[in-house]
């Protein structure tokens, strides 16, 4: 037993400050991974030398790729005279080594403690000639004792919309598409998507072809991916914005609506049939177009799907945690597919969160137990399944321990996944990708059915 | 070594007074080492007749941590040893991470080996303990004696109040104790009852009443302490007192600081209400 010491929920301890293997990670490394899915561009990490390489190391683990990301090292001497001489050395340092276009600086719990400013020092780099003509900088503060990785993502995209975004007369028949937090794989979906409804599109961020790269033999600093400058620049004059995920995209819609008067909607990240629909239909709404059939047809084939098997999925339980924006859409999927979502946790905190779980789970499965925020971390998810065993876990590699130990089925979805790959290939978002979630989920269910029951339940066809 | 820090509102004159009861100690003999815990680093101005000084936390950044002890200690009135922290500008960086990397660098540079034989430490810090780094004299066993410089106006005792929570924090945990308070006269009406009534009420002494004279500003237009300025003058002997008094001091305690209203009544009881 690798958690002999987690308690049935009724006999644990209630707390208010501890967290027990948390639900979450750093800001800096949702900002990291936001920056990287803009072409050409370098993350920086203002602080000391272990904030980089965690981050680095998380998002390496993950996307088996490497991922290139610059910092201030900052000494003991930095920590009292303040960031900014390592800072303005590190941007000359970067643009003669490196040749970024852009650097994406983000601070840490330390730089943000002693109180440095980005902004400022970043002005003073621009003044004292130390950024090249037609190369920027951009800054995002990420404290890590301030929300959680998506956060970061969310400061981040916010600093790329208000640095690059400006309106111009011109305007443009293009949709602002803010992705929340999603794999390359999902970003390269996104786009299909977009292209099969003939609405031309800005994607911002797009990790795709930037973390997931195809092995040449030839190490390129800066992928072919992301968002381009050009692009940034140009979600100022478009018809509207829609942002999938209010926690990582709303900010930065939000900026961009101030300073370009592009309006916008915020729907969920497309995880699911009915979060799916929604996106379609906010794409078709904005765009003027119709849904093409391609679309139709794909929708159907995964009401077909579900339908089919109904069976395996009524009435079994689930324990879900992960990001807000993806595990929202996720749990209300669940539901749809007769599945009963009874433990939900998200370290991410934000009121939204509690309101919509609420919503979506308040009359088709009361007995649902949900919270966010610092507590509500794996160990109060595993006290919960104690309570109330569920059928299936889904979420990322961190539940693997408590799926061994209750011997549960275990299905890897969200960030991070450390120990299994896929993710970066094929999506979960669309109905393509939600048809592949509920793959995943049946094989799943059936393989531990099929390595568990009795023998004369053993059956040949599912 | 007896171990001494001087905390007290921003202004009430902690580093003048500091500097000048340091002077009757290096008088009556005593080696004094003073460790200047202000960024402003201005706290032996007096003792080293207006030197520039290089602070430990400059020559820290300029020289790597390749420092070396007779860079940011000077020798001063008497044979005082003397040292800087230093620290960021205004509005930058962290001054508190700088007192705590100073401290330890003194450590490790031996600024407390038994070959200098020193009879006191008198840590200077900065008035307002806004954080963390600026408890760093009181804590571990750094500074074991505290004094508070307080005067008779309310924010003054206010502050002084504030400081007896830190060191009770501190005490409770630790070596560190109150030895008193010194009171430096503001001619606010009452002054010398009320700072006795507070130092009873927060368990402790006023250990002396400093009166106020212009030679105490006199001396610092000529960057020196008054024992060295006009030695015969009546000021120099309230600090020779003052030196006496705490180097003969055996009143250490944890205090009790005050509530709010308490603080406000004894104001209003002594105050200028009156």
């Amino acid at each position: 037993m690798l958690l002999r010491h987690t308690k049935k929920a009724s006999e644990a301890v209630d707390r208010k400050a501890l967290t027990i293997n948390p639900a979450k990670t750093c800001q800096p490394v949702g900002a990291m991974y936001a920056a990287l899915g803009v072409h050409g561009c370098l993350p920086h990490s203002h602080g000391s030398q272990g904030c980089c390489s965690y981050h680095r190391s998380v998002l390496t683990r993950h996307y088996k790729d490497p991922i290139m990301a610059s910092t201030s090292s900052f000494t003991e001497g930095s920590s009292v005279f303040g960031g900014q001489a390592n800072l303005l050395t590190s941007l000359s340092n970067i643009f003669s080594i490196y040749e970024p276009d852009i650097v994406a600086i983000h601070s840490t719990c330390l730089s943000e403690t002693i109180g440095d400013d980005l902004k400022q020092i970043s002005e003073k780099a621009l003044a004292d000639g130390k950024i090249p003509e037609g190369k920027f900088v951009v800054q995002a503060a990420t404290p890590s004792y301030v929300g959680s990785h998506v956060t970061g993502y969310a400061n981040m995209v916010t600093a790329f919309v208000d640095k690059f975004a400006f309106k111009t007369d011109e305007k443009r028949r293009q949709v602002n598409l803010i992705s929340g937090w999603v794999e390359p794989s999902d970003m390269t979906e996104l786009k299909r998507i977009m292209k099969v409804m003939k609405v031309p599109y800005v994607l911002l961020p797009d990790t795709s072809d930037v973390v997931n790269t195809p092995l040449t033999g030839k190490f390129k600093m800066y992928p072919t991916g992301g968002t381009t400058i050009a692009q940034m620049a140009s979600m100022g004059d478009s018809i509207g914005t829609i942002g999938t995920g209010a926690f990582c995209t709303k900010d930065a819609a939000i900026a961009l609506e101030n300073k370009c008067k592009v309006p916008f909607k915020i729907t969920d990240v497309p995880v699911g049939l009915r979060a799916t629909d929604r996106f379609i239909q906010a794409v078709a709404k904005m765009a003027k177009v119709s849904v093409p059939d391609e679309i139709t047809k794909e929708r159907g084939v995964l009401v077909d799907a579900i339908a089919d098997m109904q069976q395996y999925f009524h009435n079994k339980k689930v324990a879900v945690y992960g990001d807000p924006d993806t595990i929202t859409p996720l749990v209300e999927f669940l539901l749809d597919l007769g599945m009963k979502p009874t433990a939900i946790v998200s370290g991410t905190p934000g009121k939204a969160f509690m309101k919509n779980m609420e919503t979506i789970l308040s009359e088709k499965c009361p007995e649902a137990k949900y919270l966010n925020g610092p507590t509500a971390d794996m160990y109060r998810m595993h006290t919960w399944i104690k309570e109330n065993p569920v059928d299936l876990i889904i979420g990322n590699t961190y539940g693997k321990y408590i799926a061994r130990d209750e011997n549960i089925p275990f299905v890897r979805f969200g960030f991070p996944i450390i120990d299994r790959i896929g993710h970066s290939y094929f999506p979960t978002v669309g109905y393509m990708g939600t048809l592949r979630l509920v793959e995943k989920i049946l094989n799943a269910l059936m393989d531990y059915q099929d390595a568990n029951c009795p023998e004369e339940k053993f059956e040949l066809v599912m | 070594m007896r171990k001494i820090a001087i905390y007290g509102k921003g202004g009430i004159g902690k580093s003048t007074t500091t500097q000048n009861t340091v002077a009757g100690l290096a008088e009556m003999g005593k080696n004094v080492m003073v460790v200047g815990c202000d960024p402003k680093a201005d706290s032996t101005r007096l003792l080293l007749g207006g030197l520039a000084q290089k602070t430990v936390l400059d020559t820290l950044r300029e020289e790597g941590e390749d420092v070396e002890l007779d860079d940011v200690i000077k020798v001063g009135y008497g044979g005082t040893r003397n040292v800087e922290s230093g620290g960021p500008e205004p509005g930058v960086g962290c001054a508190g991470r700088g007192i705590i990397t100073s401290i330890n660098l003194l450590e490790q540079l031996g600024a407390w080996d038994p070959e200098f034989a020193l009879d006191y430490t008198f840590y200077d810090v900065l008035g307002d303990v806004v954080c963390g780094g600026f408890a760093m004299p009181i804590r571990d066993g750094k500074a074991e004696e505290i004094y508070i410089v307080v005067s008779g106006e309310m924010m003054a005792m206010y502050a002084a109040n504030n400081i007896c929570k830190g060191i009770q924090k501190y005490a409770q945990s630790g070596t560190v104790r109150l030895g008193g308070l010194i009171c430096n006269s503001r001619k606010v009406d009452n002054e010398r009852e009320m700072i006795e009534q507070l130092a009873k009420q927060l368990g402790t002494q006023m250990i002396h009443f400093v009166p106020r004279d212009n030679m105490v500003q006199q001396a610092e237009i000529n960057r020196k302490t008054v024992i060295d300025f006009k030695p015969e003058h009546p000021q120099a002997d309230e600090y020779r007192t003052l030196a006496r008094a705490i180097d003969s001091n055996e009143m250490f305690v944890i205090p009790n600081p005050l509530e709010i209203d308490e603080l406000e009544k004894l104001l209003i009881e002594f105050g200028i209400a009156n």
